[in-house]
């Protein structure tokens, strides 16, 4: 019953609440008012029904969370499968040959949507880098992407450099100015990097935008070649194809780049860095070099995807590389699991193909993600797939014997 | 030197900081009670600026004289942002206190862009027109062409609300309470401080004021859209730092700064690089001077 | 033989505020050291400036590192000082805590291994046998200290006095010639405190170490430690053997006054 008052409160609140905006729409210039009142039942009903499962998600995660505290874990069921070491290699394979093939059984739009998936995967998994391993919440992700998207498209255009020597130089270019940023905010953690890191990509893209006679200010720069094989003219489709090829083996290295990075002893400083600064630097690792690396690290992904979506789309704008990107990016990140590279692959999936694949979706997308991001935040932190903490085993015979071989 | 475009920048400077300002406020006081950027906070603003539109919508066809609709314009905006304001306190952040410092930040951005794309949805994603409601006052005659009557309103409205806003933190006891808590949260508690009750109160004053200073640019500037939220956010956030973030009257003059300063620089230097400027003035502060202009460093402690 | 540590006379000022005046300490080699006094004294900033984590504003820290050559490290990164040879723990505990116990220990190892970006990305046999260098020295310390059982749980998942020795394993793993231990007992019971003695003495006396600590359990301090020094506000008041300490009187006034009376 008691139950029930509250909800029925909540009901009448959020009515309230949304009433102007959801009911009311004026057309100032037919001076009319357009009165939508089903909104305003459907507000009702929803945040009804929404504040039950709102309540009833609170409790779940408070009874989770000293259900924890007494040392029990909980396992996540996908995550369990997922990694499951009998699975693990079949899966791979499958997936594999999946994303090989799968371009000569479906439309070339199709394939861009592969593309762009793909391209977010290699952004998302860069990001990964600085904000999942080394816990440095970095919001400028976008800049770097447009670093490496105008590398390729200036680089050609004034010294007609191709595509497979700018990927490269984009990448690095990207990378230096990824610690190039780094320096000054050296001394920053937290929310202020957040900030700092965000006014910084809006003033890449406002110069981008201001540099008009060098970058073509906010109309961009267009016919941008795609990336040629062997002196071929390959028609529209097939250059796609090959873009989708050459995607691939983009982010199937990243993959592997970043998993080998993380369980290095590079990677554990990243993670010691954002575990405890001053615990890091009492340990003998050079904090300054590892931040700088943290950046570099992740800032030179998103500089080869940069180069890759220049060719793809052969035309590029700043209006494509904005905050709300670099949001889109992080999202991904926050989404799949912070410093999961399993969950960043996810995270990508859920974002680019879902609404592709459900059209009626697609127009929901964006406030879809933000709610996925509130949500997230307040209930699985750890997102996804939570990120996975590297097993050592260490065969000491004493060791077994001592715990009667249960190890 | 050029007297009269001076005064004209200085002017039109004022006018901006007013409502930076205004929007700083709201930053500075959720930063000083609970440490979190409300990133969403831009976005209170843009809601502000939305509904003083519906409503104003609403009662210009019902023919209500310009003055009148401004001010109900703005009382509504400022009562349904304040709620906005107490709803995604109790949502968005009110579950995550303890669970350090990114995640409150990154729900934040999800607010944020919630918000945005819930006017996209809700109304829409164009420009939209905003009716002019202040009337031409005959005293301002004289100087009408640098500071209209929209810029008096402006700026002799935000100094009366924020010499408001002093008064009641400096003399009520919610006041006090407020103080209190933002020096030390858990020591608050401990003396009876209901610190639930002021970080309500701090997002229901902060939103108010967001949502003022929403219709008051609207009206000034004669357009709305889902996305001025952003701008303006970093902005008044960027006035937040350069007073001192955590810090009222900082922000108040941070504010005043940030705008002179934005206004200046168009004026003498170039006007294409006014976002440039702001975000620069930014990432200058937080790099070299995190604690503000007057603000005093603080020592970690080990 | 050269001191492993000389502070000579320094000061730390914060603001207004001199928190450390004039303070002049030595440590030999393979001497245990304990430095006590009333909270407040400054006996943790002490620390920090040795460990180069704040810089003095006056005086100097000379370090000499086994097989080494005297050197200044005030100034100096911290990571630079531990890399040296000098290595902490925490008074309030900070491990890793998301880690696991055994990559706790292996960070620690970061000073002593080379195998950058591109050795992790190439994966070569050498960066490899580096790796199972790491992954074998580390567990041998957890098992020099008594939690090898735990080497794949997480730090924060310990209990406290199991974290307070997973600190001292992990400031071990950074070879160090003087490990400084800033108060290792607080929050141990009688058990533990005992069998933290004995692990102190096992370290001093087989890694050949030397070993500087704040403590103030006082049947520790007095039964480990060769010589004691006492701070009361910043300043040095006493220092010598446990007995001459024990009956300083301005020691007894400072600090153990009012439990030597009662």
């Amino acid at each position: 019953m008691n139950e029930l008052i509250k909800s029925i409160q909540v009901s009448i609140w959020f009515m309230f609440l949304t009433f102007p905006i959801m009911v009311i729409r004026v057309n100032a210039i037919e001076k009319s008012v357009i009165w939508r009142w089903e909104n305003l039942a459907l507000v009702g009903v929803g945040s009804f029904v929404l504040s039950f499962v709102w309540r009833w998600a609170l409790r779940r995660k408070e009874a989770g969370d000293a259900a924890a505290a007494s040392g029990g874990q909980e396992a996540g069921r996908l995550s369990a499968l997922l990694e499951n070491p009998a699975l693990r290699l079949p899966i791979q394979v499958v997936l594999l040959a999946v994303f090989c093939t799968i371009p000569w059984f479906v439309t070339t739009y199709q394939t861009n949507i592969l593309i762009s998936f793909l391209l977010y995967v290699v952004l998302g998994l860069g990001l990964n880098v600085i904000v999942g391993v080394a816990g440095l919440l970095f919001l400028g992700h976008a800049a770097f992407y447009a670093i490496g998207a105008y590398s390729y498209a200036l680089l050609n255009q004034y010294f007609g450099l191709g595509f497979w020597v700018a990927l490269p130089i984009g990448g690095l270019v990207a990378a230096l100015a990824g610690v190039a940023l780094a320096f000054p905010v050296l001394r920053l953690r937290g929310d202020y990097l957040a900030i700092v890191t965000l006014g910084f990509g809006e003033i890449v893209r406002l110069l981008l935008e201001n540099f008009s006679d060098i970058t073509g200010g906010p109309s961009g720069i267009s016919n941008i070649p795609r990336p040629g094989l062997l002196d071929m003219q390959l028609s529209v489709a097939g250059a796609n194809i090959y873009i989708y090829y050459i995607v691939l083996a983009l982010a199937l290295v990243t993959i592997v780049a970043v998993t080998r990075l993380k369980d290095s002893r590079i990677g554990r400083a990243l993670q010691a860095l954002r575990e405890d600064e001053i615990a890091c630097e009492a340990m003998g690792i050079d904090r300054v070099g590892v931040k700088l690396m943290a950046f570099g690290l992740g800032t030179a992904w998103a500089g080869f995807a940069g180069v890759v979506f220049a060719a793809k789309t052969t035309f590029i704008n700043p209006a494509s590389f904005t905050f709300f990107e670099s949001a889109i990016i992080l999202s991904i990140v926050v989404l799949g699991g912070m410093g999961s590279n399993l969950g960043v692959i996810l995270g990508s999936a859920f974002l680019v193909l879902l609404p592709e694949y459900m059209r009626a979706f697609s127009e929901y997308r964006m406030i879809l993600f933000a709610t996925a991001m509130v949500l997230m935040m307040v209930f699985r932190p750890q997102g996804l797939i939570p990120e996975k903490r590297k097993t050592y085993t260490v065969s000491d015979p004493e060791l077994n014997a001592a715990t009667g071989g249960q190890n | 030197m050029d007297w009269q475009y001076f005064t004209e920048l200085f002017l039109g400077g004022l006018t901006r900081g007013s409502i930076y300002a205004l929007i700083a406020i709201g930053y500075t006081m959720v930063y000083g009670i609970i440490e979190l950027i409300n990133f969403a906070h831009g976005e209170v603003y843009m809601l502000g600026a939305f509904m003083g539109l519906i409503v104003a919508g609403v009662l210009g066809i019902l023919g209500f004289p310009a003055p009148a609709i401004l001010v109900i314009a703005a009382v509504v905006a400022i009562i349904y942002c304040a709620g906005y304001g107490y709803t995604m306190e109790k949502i968005a952040y009110k579950p995550l206190r303890g669970a350090g410092r990114l995640s409150p930040l990154i729900s934040a951005i999800g607010m944020s862009l919630f918000l945005q794309n819930y006017i996209i949805l809700a109304q829409t994603s164009d420009f939209l027109p905003f009716p002019r409601l202040i009337p031409d006052f005959d005293f301002l005659e004289p100087v009408a062409h640098v500071f209209g009557s929209s810029d008096f309103v402006i700026v002799v409205t935000s100094a009366l609300f924020m010499a408001g806003l002093t008064v009641f933190i400096k003399y009520t006891k919610m006041g006090k309470a407020m103080r209190a808590t933002a020096q030390n949260r858990k020591m608050a508690m401990l003396l009876g401080v209901d610190s639930d009750k002021v970080i309500s109160i701090t997002f229901i004053l902060g939103s108010s004021l967001a949502a003022l200073g929403g219709v008051l640019i609207a009206s000034h500037v004669g357009m709305v859209n889902f996305a001025i939220g952003f701008l303006a956010g970093i902005k008044a956030f960027t006035a937040a730092v350069l007073g001192g973030i955590g810090s009222i009257p900082g922000a108040m003059l941070g504010g005043l700064f940030l705008g002179l300063s934005e206004s200046f620089a168009t004026g003498y230097i170039s006007s294409d690089y006014e976002d440039v400027f702001a975000f620069t003035l930014l990432v200058v502060f937080l790099i070299f001077r995190p604690s503000g202009i007057m603000g005093k460093a603080k020592v970690e402690k080990v | 033989m050269e001191p492993v540590l000389d502070v000579t006379a320094v000061s730390m000022n914060f603001g207004g505020l001199r928190a450390l005046n004039d303070v002049e300490l030595k440590v030999n080699s393979g001497e245990i050291v304990a430095l006590i006094g009333p909270n407040g004294a400054g006996k943790t900033t002490f620390f920090n400036c040795i460990t180069s984590i704040y810089t003095p504003t006056e005086g100097e820290v000379w370090f000499t590192p086994k097989q080494g050559v005297r050197t200044k490290v005030n100034g100096m990164k911290p990571n630079l000082v531990t890399a040296l040879g000098m290595a902490r723990t925490f008074q309030n505990i900070r491990l890793f805590k998301n880690m696991s116990v055994l990559e706790n220990v292996m960070i620690a190892r970061h000073c002593r291994t080379t195998s950058g970006i591109l050795g992790a990305l190439l994966r070569s046999p050498a960066v490899r046998r580096e790796e199972k260098e790491i992954v074998d020295r580390s567990y041998e310390l957890l098992k020099y200290i008594g939690l090898h059982k735990f080497y794949n749980e997480q730090a924060c998942n310990l209990p406290y006095g199991a974290q307070r020795r997973l600190e001292i394993a992990r400031a071990l793993a950074t070879d160090p010639a003087l490990l400084l231990l800033d108060e290792p007992a607080a929050g141990m019971n009688p058990q533990e405190t005992e069998s933290l003695k004995h692990l102190v003495l096992k370290i001093r006396d087989e890694m050949d170490m030397a070993i500087l600590l704040i403590e103030h359990d006082m049947s520790m301090v007095m039964s480990l430690s060769e010589r004691i020094y006492v701070m009361e506000y910043g300043c040095l008041i006493a220092h010598g053997t446990p007995a001459e300490v024990s009956s300083d009187p301005r020691v007894i006034k400072a600090y153990l006054g009012e439990e030597a009376h009662a």
